[in-house]
């Protein structure tokens, strides 16, 4: 399959990538491609221009601050899974990032392109706002809590690009899903946390974007046991409903995830 | 219309392509390797897997023109001086094809599992192939094939 035809620009700088989007607003940005590249071949976007920011390198790093674990946006999936820096400060997000798509996916997408895009199924999204990250670009900071807006939209802006995100070192964190056998992605996903902002539990893959459990939440604080939330049920209305899943199973399944972690996240 | 300057299998290339012209046609149409497969065409089968810069990817989810100055190796670069490839000869001996056309991107898979975890059990090789399909459902001697690749590969073979 054959996408449109569209302009190849390759940026040197963010500040360059910046420039172009200015000069061309239809533009989109390429950073893993790995789901920007497949939706241009079924023709499903037709961008006249990509401005790759693949091969930025003050985009891929990471680092520990202090109490924070911060990385670059264009960080490939697998640097993040094999990091000894972030398996040893959230290996829930080490673990995370092994679970996304196939290892040949895994080499090319990005933390930064897997936020942008906020695929109601995808992880990524997931760990963000459960560990109440703050997600850096080109023009100010967004708080996870503010940035993912509904299915494919998030707070960013025309032309801007996330830089870097900073993930506050949780107390303990986990992350349960179960994926699609075929696809990898979430039929429903659940990332689990108890830090300083509190219990969080943060569920992708079951409605039209990440959403918060707060019974769970509360249940959890008390006791951050499998046991304290195992009555707590998740309405089925407004969940997503495929071919894979109907919107019942995905609220059960948000249960049994919640579960998974919660114990993984104790152990 | 862009000019893309590359390396594939040791050699410098050069050709004039579309920009929207894929890496896996790019080698196949144009340089005429024909070893990397087109499967499924939709980033799930990994029959076009090619090493770009060392790294395993599925070349029909990136444009050629995002591979300018990168080094690729096919499957057509594995085997030196006519002497196959470790990991081609453990396919061979364990009979780790049946129709063969997911073969290429299953041994350039192999060969970056290998070089990414040099201790393979059966239940790892499996977890790593998810990204590469067998439509004859041959696994069984795939996941052998690259069991003994690993072991062979540990004892000097490179």
């Amino acid at each position: 399959m054959i996408s449109y035809s569209f302009a190849y620009r390759r940026a040197k700088s963010l500040t360059e990538a910046e420039a172009l989007f200015a000069n061309s607003p239809e533009a989109k940005f390429l950073a893993g491609g790995q789901t920007l590249i497949p939706t241009m071949k079924m023709r499903l976007a037709n961008p006249p221009e990509l401005i790759d920011i693949s091969g930025l390198k003050e985009l891929s790093f990471i680092r520990v601050d202090g109490q924070t674990l911060v990385i670059g946006a264009g960080t490939k999936h697998h640097d993040v899974a094999v990091s000894a820096e972030v398996m040893g400060t959230i290996p829930a997000l080490a673990k995370l990032a092994e679970g996304i798509g196939d290892p040949a996916v895994r080499y090319m997408g990005t933390l930064g392109g897997s936020l942008a895009n906020n695929d109601p199924a995808a992880d990524y999204p997931a760990a963000a706002l459960a560990l109440g990250a703050a997600i850096k670009t080109t023009r100010r900071t967004i708080a996870a809590n503010d940035f993912f807006v509904g299915m494919f939209s998030t707070a960013l802006e025309d032309g801007e690009i996330i830089t870097e995100v900073s993930f506050p070192i949780p107390e303990r964190a986990a992350y349960a899903k179960f994926d699609n056998p075929a696809s990898r992605y979430a039929m429903a996903g659940v990332f689990v946390a108890k830090s300083k902002i509190g219990v969080r539990v943060v569920v992708t893959g079951a409605g039209p974007s990440v959403f918060r459990v707060p019974d769970m939440e509360s249940a959890l604080a008390k006791s951050f046991t499998a046991e304290a939330i195992k009555c707590i049920k998740i309405d089925a209305d407004g969940l997503n409903s495929d071919i894979h899943a109907s919107a019942e199973y995905r609220a059960h399944l948000v249960s049994v995830m919640a579960a998974r972690a919660v114990k993984a996240a104790a152990a | 219309m862009a000019v893309v300057t590359m390396t594939v299998n040791g050699k410098a290339v050069s050709a004039e392509t579309e920009d929207r012209t894929l890496l896996v046609y790019f080698l196949r149409e144009q340089l005429r390797l024909t070893g990397t497969h087109i499967g499924c065409d939709t980033s799930q089968c990994g029959a076009c897997v090619v090493h770009v810069d060392d790294r395993a990817v599925k070349s029909c989810t990136m444009f050629a023109v995002q591979a300018e100055g990168a080094d690729v190796t096919t499957i057509e670069g594995l085997a030196k001086d006519g002497k196959l490839h470790p990991v081609q000869e453990a396919f061979r001996e364990n009979h780790g094809l049946q129709c063969g056309f997911c073969t290429p991107g299953m041994i350039m898979t192999a060969v970056d599992m290998i070089r990414r975890k040099p201790q393979l059990d059966r239940e790892t090789i499996r977890h790593e192939l998810e990204g590469n399909i067998c439509r004859c459902t041959g696994y069984h001697n795939i996941v052998s094939s690259i069991e003994d690749a690993s072991k062979r590969m540990a004892g000097g073979a490179k």
